[in-house]
């Protein structure tokens, strides 16, 4: 069941959550909405669920208006960041709840909750209380709960904020799978660009109330569309600059840039990510920065490095493989010549 | 100092044969150091105690001694032998639930509105529940009397013909409850076919049925004569005063102690339920009473207790008719002034057995509720508790 957004507004006395917002959710699809707290992901996801209610806009089941439907006749399945499990039920009465009250035979419920139960692999302990779950298996059960009564959409709501690092990477895993199997059409909020995407498999940036960009997250990554997006997704350096003839020049450093080949010349801020950046002992040929390193951080898989221009004393990310940072073997105080492999520029109409 | 700190340390105690004494010495001293000279300790304690034992203590245990000083079978005799005590007792068991239920009705509103919707006004009306607490209860049954009282507003009207009201409250009273329970019953959007007709207008329906409603039941109730005719509707100086009274200096129990539950529940459960399907009547029974009930009950034992001892408003709107409209309190201090000290004992030991009662039930149901940390915390790390 595919999801259509149309114009929605929504503010919060003179707080403007979501501003216009337009948005299509394929069937089927995993949709991560992904921005900083504050940007309007959780409003618009409580608006598709029937929680909040916009100011105006409509929101649409493949044709069909539900705008004006209250939450409980969208058939929407909502996984609340804390949980929200009932506390007095135990896990089978939470799961089967759904069921409950729309009146499904007690029988039938059962199996039901005996097969969700046995799908987040917590078969046997139905008896239990929430308090006496963990928070992984307290989410898994929030997620069984939403889909027992077989929802057309499925929408979480930070579904992995509340947990520690080592479970929520299992859970992740186990969301994208869970995905594969059940095909329901899911909609995620997170500010975490590695769970977006990790899990997703289309991206929707969103900031201050708009939607930045959608795609999958290699589009997202790769193709940013403005400096916020640039900027939210990952590390990044930025130096100011400017663009000449399709050339972005930084501190008399002149790179090719695709970004705007007309542009004759105008301010711009220049985005180079830490792992395009290239680290040279010498300086050999084409055009560098001289810059010190101040500090260095090898573990993990790449080597974190972290850098300031001599001449104008501006502070730079760089990421090493380790064994690139083996044959330069860095230490701090040296001197290197940094060239970035690729560049982004976007010239400074958006500020972040 | 240096050598008591190296003979303390269990590596060199091994070493060294242990030395008791001075061991000790050293302990008694650190514990010296670490806690409130013993003067004040003691002090603190005494004044704390003494106050306790002198102002509560000794009147509480003094009240049953009076009581049952001419022995039990006087005590049962002074409470049962009286036709005016007997009524005493009576009439407090009436007006009291009335003002409870009054109360829950109230208190889960106020809690609910005050909780769950943002709405102008909303800090004022948290403020104006507190209300009966600041005013003084004589104050408050004086305010009654202004209203109803002879003297008072409505006062000419309710003797000429009070009961001409009736109708009209009750019909009232019918049409709410009427209007409720069709937007309970009403199917949703998900059974599109019984969404045909008036169904689609909701507010029509309950505006106009309730509207109709309303007329049919006044003029039934006119043209059938169901009340008395130009008679004296009495307030003051009755029962339904007393009502009034009662509930207007417990307003707040059950309120004050719903609303922090209420908040620390948070709606969140309530709002997974009703995206599970379920009703709003649904909600409120299946999560929303069950999350709560410990603080209702909590609520309304205090308010049970308040209610049977309230004096000043009651005395102001009963007139202190022995035998129609004195409650248990009134009538403690009526056979005090007569100088029926073995009744008045009697019945004011029953009064202190319930708050004996209630501060017990009290003290075990504060750790039943979600304010005072017992209650299952969602568990942020993961683990297995």
């Amino acid at each position: 069941m595919s999801i259509s957004i149309k114009n929605v507004n929504k503010h919060f006395g003179s707080f403007t959550a979501l501003k216009d917002v337009n948005l299509e959710v394929p069937s089927g699809s995993l949709l991560a909405l992904l921005g900083p707290s504050g940007s309007g992901k959780t409003t618009l996801l409580r608006i598709i669920a029937g929680l909040e209610v916009a100011d105006s806009g409509a929101v649409l089941h493949e044709s069909e208006d539900i705008t004006e439907y209250s939450a409980r006749d969208r058939k929407v399945g909502f996984v609340f960041q804390h949980y929200a499990l009932f506390r007095h039920m135990t896990i089978a009465d939470n799961i089967g709840y759904g069921l409950r009250v729309r009146g499904v035979k007690k029988p039938e419920r059962q199996e039901r909750v005996a097969e969700l139960l046995k799908l987040i692999r917590l078969d046997g302990l139905g008896d239990r209380y929430p308090a006496q779950l963990s928070g992984g298996q307290r989410q898994r059960v929030a997620l069984a709960r939403a889909l027992a009564a077989r929802p057309k959409v499925l929408l979480l709501d930070e579904p992995f904020g509340a947990l520690d690092a080592k479970v929520r990477q299992e859970l992740r895993q186990w969301l994208r799978r869970l995905h594969e199997e059940i095909q329901v059409t899911s909609v995620f909020v997170t500010h975490d660009q590695e769970e977006a995407f990790e899990v997703a498999d289309r991206v929707v940036v969103m900031n201050k109330g708009r939607i930045e960009q959608v795609g999958s997250p290699v589009e997202v990554f790769e193709q940013p569309a403005n400096a916020f997006v640039m900027d939210f997704l990952g590390n990044v350096n930025v130096f100011p600059g400017r663009i000449e003839h399709g050339k972005a020049v930084v501190q008399g450093l002149a790179l090719t840039s695709p970004d705007y080949p007309d542009l004759e010349s105008k301010e711009a801020s220049i985005y180079v990510r830490p792992h395009e950046l290239q680290l040279e002992r010498t300086k050999n040929g084409g055009s560098s920065l001289e810059a010190k390193v101040v500090h260095v951080n090898p573990t993990g898989p790449r080597t974190k490095i972290e850098l300031r221009t001599v001449h104008s004393d501006q502070l730079i990310n760089a990421e090493l493989t380790a064994e690139r940072f083996a044959e330069l073997a860095l230490k701090s105080g040296d001197l290197v010549h940094v060239s970035p492999r690729r560049v982004r520029v976007f010239a400074p109409e958006y500020s972040i | 100092m240096q050598a008591e700190v190296v003979e303390f340390s269990p590596s060199t105690s091994q070493q060294v044969p242990p030395q008791p004494k001075a061991k000790a010495a050293a302990v008694a001293r650190m514990r010296r150091a670490q806690r409130d000279p013993a003067w004040v300790r003691w002090g603190l304690t005494t004044i704390a105690l003494s106050t306790v034992i002198l102002l509560i203590g000794i009147p509480i245990i003094n009240v049953f001694v009076e009581a049952f000083a001419a022995g039990v079978g006087a005590y049962f005799k002074n409470l049962f032998g009286d036709p005016d005590t007997r009524h005493a007792i009576l009439l407090t068991l009436t007006v009291v639930p009335i003002a409870l239920v009054a109360n829950v009705l109230f208190g889960l509103a106020a809690a609910w509105s005050i909780t769950r919707f943002k709405f102008k006004g909303r800090t004022l009306l948290t403020a104006l529940i507190d209300l009966p607490f600041s005013v003084s209860p004589v104050v408050a049954g004086l305010m009654f009397v202004l209203i109803f009282g002879l003297q008072g507003y409505l006062g000419p009207f309710l003797r000429r013909d009070g009961y001409s009201i009736m109708p009209y409250l009750t019909s009232l009273v019918v049409v709410v409850a009427a209007v409720v329970t069709f937007f309970l019953i009403r199917p949703h959007h998900s059974s599109n076919e019984q969404q045909r007709g008036l169904w689609r207008h909701p507010w029509l329906v309950a505006l106009g049925g309730g509207a109709l409603l309303f007329a049919g039941l006044v003029l039934a109730q006119q043209a059938l004569e169901v009340w008395p005719k130009n008679a004296s509707l009495k307030i003051i100086f009755a029962v339904p005063g007393l009502v009034l009274a009662t509930s207007f200096v417990t307003f707040p129990f059950v309120a004050r102690e719903l609303i922090p539950v209420m908040d620390a529940i948070g709606p969140d459960e309530e709002l997974a339920a009703v995206s599970l399907g379920a009703s709003g009547w649904q909600m409120f029974w299946h999560i929303t009473l069950p999350n709560v009930k410990w603080g209702l009950v909590y609520g309304v034992i205090l308010c049970n207790a308040r209610a049977m001892g309230e004096f000043g408003a009651v005395y102001v709107v009963s007139g202190h008719i022995a035998g129609q409209t004195d409650t248990m309190p009134l009538r403690i201090e009526k056979l005090f002034q007569e100088y029926n000290l073995p009744g008045s004992f009697a019945v004011a030991s029953v009064l202190t057995l319930l708050a004996i009662f209630t501060l017990f039930i009290k003290s075990k149901l504060e750790h039943q509720l979600p304010t005072h940390g017992s209650a299952p915390v969602p568990n942020p790390t993961g683990t297995t508790p």
